[in-house]
């Protein structure tokens, strides 16, 4: 599905990405990292956010290095930003509309909504402005990743800020999805019920893979560094 | 009606033909159909061009439409139109001017519109402004706007001018007696080389009365606005004024607010805020798909909605 080869970027002056080369295909697959790590830098590069200064990055095979956000939106690529955008004027109908490229029914935009767990009732003709929490706007940018439908969805952080709404349902969102979608989900997360789910975890240090593999195979190693402190660890 | 008048008449009232019940249509300088209702009375001024409007007192759910449209080119003028709202009404009064100029010469429609709302009356005034056509003559609309509102009336306004007028001067004045309100929504677009001026002066005289004023503009290519907003909080009231603008390619914007309190409670806010779109606006509406012109047409619609 997605391919990134020897991908570097770096930023005035400071290296950001050091060398990843990765292959997604699984169902679910976690990034997770120190933070300052480079994560959100890479699902950035992945969505054509920022270009890479050197590397290539390949859809099905397709090389879509430099490609724009636009084309690799429409060749199938999603991304639910870390800090979801506020618009004055701009309804959470009309954003879902956008996102899944035709105009919807009350319904149908209700639907979105509701899978996320907002009543829809009440967010429908809202203004996706400032006048929503943190954790609403969180949750209508998953709704929105929803009704893109893609096959490679990419997800910053999506538990941020939806404390109130279970993480089960966090999870039953994304495993619907997968359903329906058929395809790859991204997902950048320090929550350990989120790396829970992943087919594969990639750990990032420093801009580079400091460890692939299973959950069994990851999570012992993070839990260990989560529980003490890390220079108390380094200076031994 | 030809369909160029057709058209304007759509763009600025959404109607298609003649509108029903209490109304007054004014083509190219001359009345061209009027019709007052049981409740509603329209007649004609004598000393100078425009209408006087009655509307009985205790009159509710009821509205009026008074287009002008402008299709000549090099034709000007100036009409007075003076709105008489009765005590406890609730009715909706549709104004607006529809340009077309195909020819060389300038056309300018300059209405004065005067509002006096009596005691406990509700009223929502609307009015939309629109140029079309691609002669060299200019499409000029300068309104005028006077509001008296009298004790726990409260009015909206909503003015729109959307597309196609060069030059506009909007100025805008009120007085409220005790509890009234008046909310003000502006919205407006230039592009070209097109000029809009708008002023607003909102005098708060009595107790417990309150304004909102809001305008929302966006500037494009090389056309210059410049908005200006005073309150004058003479009592225990409240008030409260935002420009909010999107600038564009060599636009440019000025907004003055201006605030003036003359008694210990008077609590006025004036709010002003001019800047190209975000960036982030333009790139979560790329990742849905969306090239970046469409993008930007999606917010600027928004923002203008």
């Amino acid at each position: 599905m997605l391919k990134l080869e020897n991908v570097f970027y770096s930023a005035g002056g400071v290296d950001i990405i050091n060398g990843i080369s990765m292959e997604i295909d699984e169902r679910f697959v976690a990034i997770t990292g120190p933070n300052g790590s480079g994560k959100s830098t890479l699902a950035k590069l992945i969505a054509g956010i920022i270009t890479p200064t050197s590397g290539k990055i390949f859809l099905d095979r397709e090389d879509i290095t430099n490609l724009s956000i636009t084309d690799r939106a429409n060749k199938g690529i999603s991304f639910a930003f870390q800090q979801p955008v506020r618009f004055k004027g701009i309804t959470v109908k009309d954003l879902i509309s956008l996102a899944s490229g035709k105009k919807l029914s009350i319904i149908e935009a209700c639907q979105y909504l509701s899978e996320v767990g907002l009543c829809a009732r009440d967010y429908i003709n809202r203004e996706v402005n400032g006048s929503l929490s943190g954790g609403e706007l969180k949750r209508i940018e998953i709704a929105m990743i929803n009704a893109r439908g893609t096959k490679l969805s990419v997800f910053d952080e999506p538990e941020a800020g939806i404390d109130l709404w279970s993480f089960q349902n966090l999870i039953k969102v994304f495993e619907k999805m997968h359903e329906k979608n058929k395809g790859s989900i991204l997902i950048i997360s320090h929550q350990e019920r989120i790396l829970d789910i992943a087919d594969k975890i990639l750990v990032l240090k420093a801009g580079k893979i400091d460890k692939i593999g299973t959950k069994d195979e990851i999570m012992p190693s993070l839990l260990g560094v989560e529980s003490g402190c890390r220079y108390v660890q380094e200076e031994k | 009606m030809d369909n160029i008048q057709k058209h304007l008449l759509e763009q600025i009232a959404d109607l298609h033909e003649v509108p029903q019940g209490a109304y007054s249509l004014r083509i190219n300088g001359s009345l061209h159909g009027k019709n007052s209702s049981e409740n509603i009375e329209i007649v004609n001024k004598q000393d100078k061009p425009g209408i006087d409007i009655y509307v009985k007192a205790g009159t509710k759910k009821e509205s009026v439409h008074i287009p002008v449209l402008l299709s000549e080119s090099g034709l000007k003028e100036l009409v007075y139109n003076d709105f008489h709202i009765g005590e406890d009404c609730d009715i909706t009064i549709v104004a607006g001017c529809g340009i077309h100029n195909g020819g060389d010469e300038n056309s300018e429609h300059s209405g004065v519109h005067a509002f006096y709302v009596g005691k406990n009356a509700k009223l929502k005034y609307v009015e939309k402004h629109y140029g079309s056509g691609d002669g060299k003559g200019k499409r000029v609309m300068n309104p005028t706007t006077v509001i008296e509102l009298d004790e726990n009336a409260y009015m909206e306004m909503e003015t729109a001018q959307i597309k196609g007028v060069d030059d506009t001067i909007r100025v805008t004045t009120a007085k409220l007696e005790k509890g009234a309100t008046l909310i003000v929504g502006e919205k407006l677009m230039t592009h070209g080389d097109q000029y809009a001026e708008t002023r607003f002066t909102v005098d708060l005289n009595g107790e417990n009365s309150g304004t909102h004023v809001v305008s929302r503009s966006v500037a494009k290519e090389n056309s210059k606005q410049l908005f200006v907003s005073k309150i004058n909080g003479n009592n225990a009231c409240s008030g409260h004024t935002e420009c909010d603008a999107i600038i564009m390619d060599n636009a440019s914007v000025s907004a003055v607010p201006e605030i003036m309190a003359n008694h210990t409670d008077a609590g006025l806010i004036h709010e002003a805020a001019i800047g190209k779109i975000a960036g982030e606006q333009l790139i979560k509406l790329m990742t849905l798909g969306l090239t970046e012109k469409q993008a930007e047409e999606e917010i600027i619609n928004g923002f203008l909605k």
